[in-house]
């Protein structure tokens, strides 16, 4: 080990470290080891475990298909209405479970961060991988889904590791500016369940995109899941639904500004954390 | 070459004070006074919080050599714990800059990261993770760190039934396996029971033996006399003295702690006999409270005599902080001839030598006594637990391979050892 080079760090305020982006290959198996410990914990001490998994996406598919379908009559372009729902339930609740995981993820490990150096992105990152778990598991309730309604879904399907993608850069662009944001100021911690409340209602998640009436379109779009969500339902349902490329294309965009803002942001005031938090 | 050279470094911090609250808007609720404020124009609404600039660290330069053990020594406050944040890239100082030469590990707390459901196996993996070790090293030290925390039986048992010792045991044990070329620990050593303190020193000391770089924080200063071939000294944020261990330590225990080593009684009957100072003087004659184990001092007495006193004695007793009498001694002890004290003002002082009263804390009695004129001899002026004083570790005989071998004194004596023929 004395024989190697040694690598020089220097220490001054302001120095965006260069070493970063090496820190980070060099902290990757703690990366893996916080995403491992987040989903061994998730559901130690509960009766059912893992079912709460398989029991949310369901009960919550059933509940939107009686009101949206059976009491709202909303159109599902003649797929059965809970698939619909499933397909755009599946990129929700990874985007919001991602969200709120992810952006108190960093308060909830104070400890390690005023006691130890890692870049700090690794604490939300993991978080997202956690809730990758729950989207594979609600694949599976979606195939048997599938099974069920006898319905064949097509080539567009392969296309879903694309939205899936998607919906994680979104979930972990937001969450660079709350986290970050949440460290300093307490307030978001109390935002984030009503973001992801909204969110719900704003987004296409009980409804098919097409009810919205063609001259809010391109407003509509501005919420990035709408881009992601109809992707989902493009990829998962096929051509029956309307799929409208330039909201999926500012989708895109809009995701993009708002994970390299982030990540930016993040980077800035990461070195502080530790005396905020 | 310098494996950490710091230059200026610097580190500030902004603290908020407030005003106390009134009675009026303990009842009404800050915020209600806030709105109230802010609807009257005729109070203006200039905030009652302000800030105020605390520097944690100032000036502060210094370069530590590869392969050298360093101590930092400092009371509460004084920065210590700031500046091993700072090198160990946990916060960022405000101004100045360091370079660090090498892999870096630092502790600052043990069992960091530590999980209550997850068992100890898996504790040690994400553990280990934390503190920047890759899978195949825990794997290769898992068995090393599961004997050194002595765990072996509760492996599988999540950490959260563990008692605190052997919870403590595997924090330490993970920290311990660590290979870095660079250590800097915080104060770990003052967890778990005096066994495992010992073993964890045992090995620090291990560790420091190869060609690592340890920078040590810690008020144990018999740890850091043992572990560490220089010291840094801080106080207020700055460096106050760098150095070889032993010299700073003795400058930073003859000022550092609270009191002084002299306390104000002025007990006794005011028309017979009074006494007015008690003290404790280091080997150098200056008063202090903190006192080097394998140095002498002296207790010293200032007291006022009012009416002749014959068959007199100043007696001083020494009690453990338990309260139990470790000795009395008089300042008639080494004289054949009655002693008389006439009216007027004394100062006695009595030689505690070396390596005699153990380290601890100990607390003074004294008295005088003395027969006025036809009556019975009796105590005239009584100080009871008037002084408390410390005796400290600085290296001696006995610490060199524990940290205190107990009992109330430490006496160096002779021996005699022969091996005989079989």
């Amino acid at each position: 080990m004395n024989t190697s080079i040694k690598r020089e760090i220097v220490i001054e305020p302001g120095s965006a470290s260069k070493q970063y982006w090496r820190d980070l290959w060099f902290y990757r198996e703690l990366f893996y080891f916080l995403a491992w410990r987040d989903i061994l914990v998730r559901y130690k001490q509960t009766v059912i475990g893992i079912a709460w998994s398989i029991v949310r996406p369901v009960i919550t598919m059933i509940i939107f298909t009686l009101v949206f379908g059976k009491l709202a009559k909303l159109p599902s372009g003649g797929v059965p209405y809970p698939i619909l729902v499933f397909a755009g339930l599946l990129p929700w609740q990874f985007f919001s479970a991602s969200l709120t995981a992810s952006s108190n993820s960093l308060v909830a490990n104070a400890n390690m961060i005023s006691k130890v150096y890692f870049p700090r992105i690794i604490v939300p990152a993991s978080r997202i991988i956690v809730n990758l778990v729950d989207f594979v598991i609600s694949i599976l309730i979606l195939a048997l889904l599938m099974v069920w309604y006898k319905f064949v879904p097509d080539w567009r399907i392969m296309s879903i590791p694309v939205f899936l993608t998607l919906a994680m850069f979104a979930s972990l662009g937001c969450s660079l500016w709350l986290g970050a944001l949440n460290v300093k100021y307490r307030d978001i911690s109390h935002l984030i369940p009503f973001i992801v409340q909204l969110g719900l209602y704003v987004s296409p998640v009980g409804f098919s995109s097409s009810i919205v009436p063609e001259k809010w379109r391109l407003l509509y779009s501005l919420n990035p899941m709408v881009g992601v969500i109809d992707g989902f339902r493009w990829a998962i349902i096929g051509d029956n639904v309307y799929f409208y490329l330039p909201g999926v294309l500012i989708s895109l965009a809009l995701t993009f500004v708002v994970f390299i803002s982030g990540l930016k942001h993040f980077r800035k005031t990461e070195r502080t954390f530790a005396d905020y938090i | 070459m310098n494996a950490i050279s710091v230059e200026n470094l610097g580190k500030k911090y902004l603290i908020r004070h407030q005003k106390e609250p009134s009675e009026l808007s303990d009842v009404l609720g800050v915020s209600a006074r806030r709105i109230v404020k802010r609807l009257n124009p005729f109070v203006s609404s200039k905030r009652s919080a302000y800030r105020e600039d605390f520097w944690a660290l100032r000036n502060v330069c210094f370069n530590i050599l590869e392969g050298e053990r360093v101590g930092i020594i400092g009371r509460n406050g004084s920065g210590k714990s700031t500046l091993l944040k700072i090198l160990s890239r946990i916060t960022e100082p405000t101004e100045g800059r360091a370079r660090i030469r090498g892999r870096v590990a630092s502790l600052l707390e043990v069992g960091t990261g530590f999980h209550p459901e997850l068992t100890g196996r898996e504790n040690i993996y994400l553990n280990g993770a934390i503190l920047g070790m890759s899978k195949s090293e825990i794997k290769k030290r898992f068995d090393e760190i599961v004997s050194f925390a002595e765990i072996e039986k509760f492996l599988d048992t999540p950490v959260k039934r563990y008692s605190s010792g052997m919870y403590v045991r595997l924090a330490f044990a993970v920290a311990a396996h660590l290979e870095p070329e660079i250590l800097m620990v915080d104060e770990v050593l003052a967890v778990g029971d005096v066994q495992f303190q010992k073993k964890c020193l045992g090995k620090m000391g291990e560790i420091g033996q190869g060609s690592r770089t340890i920078l040590f924080v810690s008020h144990n200063m018999a740890a850091i006399s043992k572990l560490c071939n220089r010291s840094i000294w801080l106080d207020l944020g700055k460096v106050k003295q760098v150095g070889d261990t032993e010299s700073v330590i003795s400058m930073y225990l003859s000022q550092g702690e609270s009191t002084s080593g002299l306390a104000k009684c002025n007990l006794g009957n005011k028309d017979i006999a009074i006494i007015r100072e008690v003290g404790t003087l280091d080997s150098n004659g200056s008063f202090q409270a903190n006192l080097a184990v394998n140095k002498d001092f002296y207790i010293w007495i200032k007291c006022t005599i009012m009416q002749k006193l014959s068959m007199a004695q100043i007696a001083v007793t020494v009690l453990s902080i338990n309260g139990t009498a470790v000795f009395v001694s008089t300042h008639t002890d080494t004289k054949e001839e009655e002693q008389v004290l006439l009216p007027g003002t004394y100062t006695a002082k009595v030689r505690i030598p070396a390596n005699f009263l153990n380290v601890g804390m100990y607390t003074l009695n004294v008295r005088i006594f003395g027969q006025l004129d036809t009556h019975m001899r009796a105590s005239h002026a009584n100080a009871f637990q008037v002084l408390t004083f410390r005796v400290e570790e600085t290296g001696s005989v006995a610490s060199r391979y524990s940290d205190s071998r107990g009992g109330v004194v430490t006496p160096i004596l002779e021996w005699e050892i022969q091996q005989h023929p079989n």
